[in-house]
């Protein structure tokens, strides 16, 4: 498998196949770990570099959940290539700026991805679509304890997992739900859920990863404590606070449509010509969109669209994507001019 | 959409949440980063470790001693763990190992991990120490100035600050200060 494989494949995550896949996109399990064969990151020379990527390609070699899987040494990737694997949410983009001496490990099916001398050795990645954490946590623990099996972890009995910042140090897990919101957002309720979210200690961020707004009406939701508490305990948490607000997107989903049908339908097929129809569109412009016609689709409004398209289109009208779509470089203006042509194809095709 | 400091475009989208409030702020990228640094500086994590390890402010002497702690395995000392709030390596955590039980529960609300252990553990024995001159392991069976060094960090942690006090002055005892 190539980088270039990738495009005409989509991640597992984004299948929309999921339990509640109308309001959850995705679940993600993020662990750190480090080795005791060289110091952290921050501090690592390029030998000790190499000596973590060297050890993790061994190691994977012989783990069956890594069958097929593409180690991409990010120095021999160009900026286009490491920025597609950004928007793929395979990799961070603090991991893309500084190329030299990192790795990133991505399995067939994209629900694998393991960061390796990002700010830990080793940043772990399951990804599944839906409101699937325990199922994630299934995968994840497997291929742990596969990679445990091989690689000297750093661990103290008291603290557990050793990491670079003190805030993953424990479980260095981070469970996230991937959610999206329009009639929260629609209905002005949103701003006390996220409220809520901080004061239970739980983070939210944007789509587009960390320290992004929340654009396109949708909230990655996830812990902020790993330590104290039990792996299975923190996705518990996890899965309480995701029920309670699938819920209230549930109500106020219904609510829009008793009480606001006309105003709804209006909204909804306003965004799909102007989808349908655009010549030039921005990603900015096109995300809100995608996402008011993705709340068409899940409330059966829209029934000529697979929720995959939809998911599949937020990845593809994405800069690097459309440059590797197309085998070249192409400009922020020729690109509104693509993606309005390539999300024409997609509606048209539906 | 405009940025709301001058007339440039807006590109980057800034969300806080204040009392439950929720403020929405749209930037462009220089004006942006002008307000990243500015936040940065006032609420970085590196300032908010700072703030939370800032114990024994009031005992200065003693705040010296933990400011001197370096762990001996990568060189990295606690003042620049305050600074940038990163560990240098696994061995930090038990050079440092008095301050960051308070630290941590500080961050979590607990200093105790219940989770997953790996299938190989790989026990953290202290590095042996470099052969600097002062560096040198002190005998166990009387009390060094390091050992008294040692009590003392935990005495803080500890808020035992009548103890620490205590050692603090035996300490300057034996170094023939007063």
């Amino acid at each position: 498998m190539e980088l270039n494989d990738l495009i005409h494949h989509t991640g597992e995550w984004l299948k929309g196949t999921g339990p509640f896949g109308h309001i959850v996109l995705s679940s993600r399990i993020r662990l750190a770990r480090n080795l005791t064969l060289a110091p952290f990151t921050n501090k690592a020379g390029k030998k000790d570099m190499e000596a973590v990527l060297k050890a993790v390609e061994t190691a994977i070699g012989s783990i069956d959940q890594f069958k097929g899987s593409v180690f991409f040494r990010l120095n021999e990737l160009d900026n286009v290539g490491r920025q597609f694997l950004v928007e793929r949410h395979l990799m961070s983009h603090d991991h893309a700026a500084s190329p030299q001496g990192k790795a990133v490990i991505v399995s067939p099916e994209e629900a694998l991805s393991v960061m390796v001398n990002e700010e830990d050795h080793l940043r772990i990645q399951v990804m599944q679509s839906g409101f699937n954490l325990d199922g994630t946590w299934e995968i994840m623990n497997a291929v742990d304890n596969a990679l445990s099996e091989q690689l000297p972890y750093a661990f103290s009995p008291e603290w557990g997992f050793l990491t670079a910042c003190p805030t993953n140090t424990g479980t260095a897990m981070r469970g996230s739900v991937m959610m999206h919101l329009p009639a929260l957002v629609m209905t002005r309720q949103i701003n006390k859920v996220l409220a809520a979210i901080a004061k239970l200690s739980f983070a939210s961020r944007g789509f587009y990863g960390e320290g992004t707004q929340a654009i396109g009406n949708f909230y990655q939701i996830s812990n902020q404590v790993s330590l104290g508490h039990s792996e299975t305990d923190i996705i518990q948490n996890i899965n309480g606070l995701i029920r309670q607000i699938i819920e209230q997107e549930e109500q106020a989903r219904q609510a829009l449509l008793v009480q606001n049908r006309s105003a709804l339908e209006d909204k909804i097929w306003r965004a799909w010509g102007v989808l349908k129809s655009a010549r030039i569109i921005s990603s900015q412009e096109t995300i809100e969109l995608l996402s008011i016609v993705r709340l068409g689709v899940d409330v059966g409004i829209i029934t000529a669209l697979a929720t995959t398209t939809l998911n599949e289109l937020f990845i593809m009208i994405q800069p690097a994507h459309l440059q590797k779509i197309d085998g070249k470089k192409l400009g922020a203006a020729e690109r509104d001019i693509r993606r309005a042509q390539l999300i024409r194809e997609k509606f048209q095709a539906a | 959409m405009k940025c709301n400091k001058c007339t440039k475009k807006a590109t980057v989208h800034l969300t806080e949440i204040i009392d439950g409030k929720v403020m929405e702020m749209h930037l462009c990228e220089d004006c942006a980063r002008a307000q990243s640094q500015q936040m940065e500086q006032q609420f970085g994590l590196a300032d908010l470790l700072a703030g939370l390890t800032d114990f024994g402010k009031h005992v200065p002497d003693v705040q010296q001693a933990v400011s001197v702690l370096k762990c001996a395995a990568c060189g990295l000392t606690y003042e620049d763990f305050r600074k940038f709030g990163r560990f240098g390596c696994a061995q930090c955590y038990v050079a440092f190992k008095a301050q960051l039980k308070a630290l941590l529960k500080k961050i979590h609300g607990a200093s105790v991990h219940l989770g997953k252990r790996p299938s190989r553990e790989i026990s953290l024995v202290a590095v042996p120490q470099p052969s600097l001159p002062g560096d040198v392991a002190p005998p166990p069976q009387e009390d060094t100035v390091e050992s008294l060094r040692a009590k003392l960090q935990a005495a803080i942690v500890h808020e035992d600050f009548e103890q620490a006090a205590s050692l603090r002055d035996k300490i300057y005892g034996m170094e023939g200060r007063s």
